[in-house]
């Protein structure tokens, strides 16, 4: 049986997706259940004064609204509300009191028999307020941003800005050429396609099962308990298909605080979802502004990063991420100095998105790289190549693996880079300026503690268990792999149960871990299966395995069998009817091993083709190459997929994301679909993906993750290829045609 | 979104009666538009006539060498007519550098014509906006206006009117046939929509409880030298930001008739005669489509993020004249500007 691992497998929840069989969180039913409409604040900070449900209440199939004054009871400390990947602060408590601290707050749950009626009634409920000054404008906060300090605890320093090396100030001042630009990247929501929503089930014994859209289900149910006081059995979290979450679910959102208070409140099944427009008051990647100052020699090899970034959060809480670090991390350079300030603005927390920090950083990096290799004269290719680390920076160790110039060679070939010519507004296409722009991608490459239940059956089957989640990237598929190579098993006699906070314990599904994590689980739990399958086999009278020890031993086609002599076999079916066994069951927990000494990261090459009407300013993405490293690749159709979905957004990065917020009102205007653009059809062309050998033994499957990286570095390759075209250099994305025209 | 009652029209007859009886109904054809706002209270009826169903839906040929399109044509239908696709491909162009398929699948002729500005403040009501609340303010003037109008705003309104299709209309002359409680009678189409001055909640001059019935297109569909050209924030699935649509007849190189008209950038589809004039009987190069667009933005003005749409406009004139004159008009499949 040829191995699963590393070839094109379909997804195996495929056919369950086209034909509806996957249900969502808003797709759960239960006898009598009750539809929820979330009132939401129209102001941007204060009180509230009045709130008067009566008209709301009045209206035939209503049966409560809830608000601060009724609600039931909820937790008063930080502590209960503060959830596995919660930042520092005092996490937001939905129908908590009466303060407002962002516009779209909820701030009363209408419950009605149907869920038009709940709209109806929710548009009826009247709020009076008293409104307090707020800024929602990062520019406006920009010299009352606060530093982000190192802790004094160095374990707690995760995010801090990393420790600066050598004397940066004085390489930048004798640097023989320098680059300093300011880059700035908007408010960008994830807009995943499924919308937020929770239904939280009662069960007859008085028991809550609840789904809901997340990335992590013990995530929250850990957060339930806490909030609402519960024991860990009286509620069970349930998240079997994600349509979409792109770090939008790793932190609990208030659909399922609102779906629970109101289950309790009325002892009724009640289900929450949040329309469109409501999705925008949810996290959000942060704006940032960064300069970034690059020295380097006539030679081309940097001397001297500085890179400062100002982040966004709320007033109440500070999320960021290690914003500053990539720069510092990428290139060698002796000099590196970094500053972190935080913007609090009125707005809800900011959160992860796809490659969060990385996506940012790496893009203002990546422009500012061009315009240094400019600034050299030197092709922008040419300068990664002379910066080139073959050690991690920051603490001076090797890589696991970095295949990174691979990437560079393979994707330059691939794009035919050495046809460019470096003159910008030198290639053109009738009415059209052509440019061609590149840049480096990185991320980091986690993985993390998990534990995963195999139980296999005589009749060759084997259900493979672990609490995490599917969000759309694949993760039954591979899981599915894994378990079928790992057990000798066909695909079909897998079947993968995920997503259900009563499973064996999984992190958040988040930062590119969870294939890296699941994987090598599955390898250690069936390596139990099999030393105990061996255990029975040995006990068979003539038993060919008598001799042979566990390591020497694998499971395939359905047997056990020597891996000197594969003559010597012992099917799965003989040695369980030996036993006298129908099942077995292992459950085990794998931790990464403790690789301090060396660095753990993914790294890409992107090339990009730009055509861009000269006069009109329009911009079409005509190529693009994306030629990534990433360890081992399990399911190439799968990653594939990932890295074109991390390209495309990039491009919407590049081209067209923005929250556009009225800092008059403190309200987003863009909330919809329709006016927050992402690429569609018309906008995306020829892509091509390419995945790089990159032997990697920091796990036994040699697997890094991808989830995070196809987004990385494209969209500086795009705005560098719009300065290639055009010859102007816009620092502010998105690139819209207006700053092409002027 | 309120609560509301659903009745279906069984003629022209009875829609019209329908409506009479309450102030607060209102028609519902493809819905892509009137349901949006419905579900965001900025409308707000009680009672939604159906009109869908209703024999609307034919495209005939006129006496005059026209064409009479029913209020109930679909985008799609009407776009893809071959009649229409023949001898009117500018009207062709323009409805499918609008919306997406599956919208146009829905839409109707008599929607389209009545859909509302996508300003943000309209949409938001706990935003000010004129259009929506008269004397509430106008969010946009000071506020996010990278979509709005250059001209013949008002200090009450810079809102758009967002159709393509409607471009084309003006620059065919086309005229609204419509019924209503007086009977019938028919709009030219440039007395069709308003400027917003002071009465901004006006989008049009359809009277109350008046319903459409037919729009007619004249003979003339400049068929041999026309473009519609969309400049907008991504290649499909965007409003305009700025649009033109124009048609000539080109006799031995040189402009017999021109049509000229622009999409997102004033209250109505915005046509300028001036400009037309100025280009009949003219030599058809850049000099001559750089004086036409002066004329037609002399007064125009920008509120800070529109802007740029002053100079985008200049040029897109320009350009669409070119692809005019060259016969060469923009594709809407592909995306590349001709
Ligand atoms: C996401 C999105 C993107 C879009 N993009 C574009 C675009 O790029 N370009 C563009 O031009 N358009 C665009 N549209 C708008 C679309 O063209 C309109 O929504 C559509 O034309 C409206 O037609 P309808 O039949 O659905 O109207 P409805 O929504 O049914 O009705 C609209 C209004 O017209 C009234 N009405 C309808 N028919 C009649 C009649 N016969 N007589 C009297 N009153 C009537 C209704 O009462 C209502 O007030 C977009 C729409 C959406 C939702």
């Amino acid at each position: 049986m040829a191995p699963y691992i590393g070839t094109a497998v379909s997804r195996v929840d495929g056919v369950a997706k086209v034909t509806g069989a996957a249900k969502y969180a808003a797709e759960f039913s239960a006898p009598g259940l009750l539809y929820a409409s979330i009132v939401s604040a129209t102001i941007t900070k204060g009180r509230i004064t009045r709130i008067d449900t009566s008209a709301a209440l009045a209206v035939e199939g209503v049966l409560t609204v809830l608000t601060h004054e009724n609600r039931p009871r909820m937790a008063d400390k930080d502590e209960a509300y503060k959830d596995e990947v919660a930042p520092d602060g005092s996490p937001f408590r939905p129908l908590y009191d009466d303060k407002i601290k962002f516009n779209g707050q909820p701030i009363a749950l209408v419950v009605a028999e149907r869920s038009e009626i709940a709209r109806f009634a929710a548009s009826l409920v009247v709020v009076e307020y008293g409104a307090a000054a707020y800024v929602t404008d990062v520019f406006r906060r920009r010299e009352a941003a606060v530093p982000v300090k190192a802790p004094a605890n160095p374990s707690e320093a995760l995010f801090a800005p990393p420790k600066p090396r050598g004397d940066a100030d004085r390489a930048l001042a004798a640097a023989a050429v320098r680059h300093e630009g300011e880059y700035y990247v908007p408010i960008e929501h994830h807009n995943p396609m499924e919308l937020y929503a929770a239904t939280a089930i009662v069960d007859p014994d008085g028991k809550l099962t609840v789904y809901d859209k997340t990335q992590g289900v013990q995530n929250i149910q850990h957060y339930l308990c806490g909030v609402f006081g519960l024991k860990s059995d009286d509620v069970k979290v349930m998240n079997p298909y994600m349509g979409g979450g792109f770090g939008s679910g790793l932190r609990p959102q208030f659909e399922v605080v609102l779906a629970v208070l109101a289950a309790r409140a009325l002892q009724r099944s009640v289900r929450v979802v949040l329309t469109r427009q409501q999705m925008y008051a949810l996290g959000y990647r942060p704006a940032m502004i960064q300069r970034i100052a690059l020295g380097a020699n006539r030679d081309g090899t940097l001397d001297a990063i500085s890179h400062d970034a100002i982040t966004v959060t709320s007033q109440y809480e500070d999320f960021y991420r290690q914003e500053t670090a990539w720069s510092g991390l990428l290139y060698t350079s002796a000099n590196a100095k970094y500053a972190h300030r935080l913007a609090h603005l009125d707005l809800a927390t900011s959160c992860d998105m796809r490659a969060p920090s990385a996506a940012t950083a790496v893009y203002a990096l990546e422009a500012a790289m061009d315009e240094l290799a400019v600034a050299l004269k030197l092709d922008p290719l040419e300068l990664r190549l002379r910066c080139y680390s073959d050690r991690d920076q920051h603490e001076d160790r090797p890589y696991s693996s970095k295949a990174l110039r691979e990437c560079y060679r393979q994707g330059a070939e691939a794009f035919g880079w050495s046809r460019r010519n470096p003159e910008p507004r030198s290639m053109r296409e009738g009415t059209d300026l052509v440019g061609w722009g590149m840049a480096t991608g990185v991320w980091d490459a986690f993985q993390a503690p998990i534990t995963v239940r195999i139980v296999l059956t005589a009749n060759g089957h084997a259900e493979v268990a672990c609490a995490t989640s599917d969000i759309g990237t694949g993760t039954y598929t591979i899981m599915a792999q894994v378990a079928a190579d790992m057990l000798g098993l066909p695909l079909d006699n897998i079947s993968i149960k995920l997503g259900d906070s009563s499973l064996p314990q999984s992190p958040v599904e988040g930062g590119s871990w969870i294939a890296a994590s699941v994987s090598n689980g599955i390898a250690t739990t069936a390596a139990r299966i099999r030393n105990e399958l061996l255990r029975l086999a040995k006990q068979m009278p003539g038993s060919p395995l008598a001799d042979v020890g566990s390591d020497d031993v694998a499971l395939a086609d359905g047997k056990l069998v020597s891996k000197r002599d594969s003559s010597r076999a012992v099917s799965i079916a003989d040695a369980m009817r030996q036993g006298a066994v129908e099942r077995i069951e292992q459950e085990e927990t794998t931790n990464p091993a403790q690789d301090e000494k060396r660095a753990h990261n993914t790294h890409s090459a992107i090339f990009a083709e730009v055509k861009i009407d000269e006069q009109l300013g329009v911009i079409r993405v005509t190529r693009v190459v994306s030629a990534i490293a990433a360890g081992r690749i399990l399911n190439t159709k799968t990653a594939t997929s990932q890295i074109l979905g991390g390209v495309v957004w990039g491009i919407g990065m590049a081209l067209h994301e923005e929250t556009q917020i009225d800092h008059t009102f403190g309200r987003i205007v863009n909330a919809n679909i329709a006016e927050y653009h992402v690429p569609v059809h018309a906008d995306i062309h020829d892509i091509k993906v390419i995945f790089v050998d990159e032997p990697d033994d920091s796990n036994p499957l040699g697997i890094k993750g991808l989830g995070e990286i196809g987004i990385v570095g494209v969209a500086a390759a795009v705005a560098n290829a719009v300065y290639h075209a055009t010859g102007k250099r816009v620092r502010d994305l998105p690139i819209s045609l207006d700053k092409l025209l002027a | 979104m309120i609560n509301f009652q659903y009745v279906r029209a069984n003629s022209i007859a009875d829609a019209v009666n329908l409506i009479a009886d309450d102030p607060a109904a209102k028609f519902v054809a493809g819905g892509t538009n009137l349901i949006d706002l419905m579900k965001m209270d900025v409308e707000q009826p009680t009672k939604l006539i159906d009109i869908s169903r209703l024999a609307l839906d034919k495209v005939e040929d006129t006496a005059e060498g026209g064409l009479r399109i029913g209020a109930m044509v679909r985008n799609s239908d009407l776009a893809y007519h071959p009649a229409v696709e023949a001898r009117y491909p500018v009207l062709s162009s323009a409805i499918r550098a609008g919306a997406s398929q599956q919208l146009r699948n829905m839409a109707s002729t008599g929607g389209n014509l009545l859909q509302r500005t996508r300003c943000a403040y309209f949409y938001d009501i706990a935003l000010p906006c004129n259009k929506r609340t008269p004397g509430s303010g106008c969010g946009a003037l000071a506020g996010h206006n990278r979509m709005h109008a250059i001209l013949g705003t008002s200090d009450a309104c810079i809102a758009v009117f967002p159709s393509d299709m409607c471009v084309a209309l003006a620059l065919l002359e086309a005229r609204v046939h419509v019924s209503g409680p007086n009977g019938a009678r028919t709009i030219a189409f440039d007395a069709f929509h308003r400027l917003p001055g002071e009465t901004p909640q006006r989008d049009n001059n359809l009277e109350p409880g008046e319903m459409i019935v037919a729009v007619e297109l004249p003979s003339a569909g400049f068929a041999s030298n026309y473009s519609y050209l969309k400049i907008r924030d991504r290649l499909s699935y965007a409003f305009a930001l700025v649009s033109v649509g124009v048609g000539l007849e080109i006799a031995d190189g040189r402009i017999k008739a021109a049509r000229l008209a622009l999409g997102g950038v004033a209250h109505k589809p915005w046509r300028d005669t001036r400009a037309e004039a100025a280009l009949a009987g003219q030599a058809a190069n850049e000099a001559v489509f750089r004086q036409a667009a002066d004329i037609v933005l002399r007064d125009a003005r920008g509120f800070g993020h529109n802007n740029f749409k002053i100079e985008l406009a200049r040029r897109a004139i320009i350009r669409a004249l070119t692809q005019a004159a060259n016969g060469t008009p923009q594709s809407q499949s592909n995306k590349k500007i001709a």
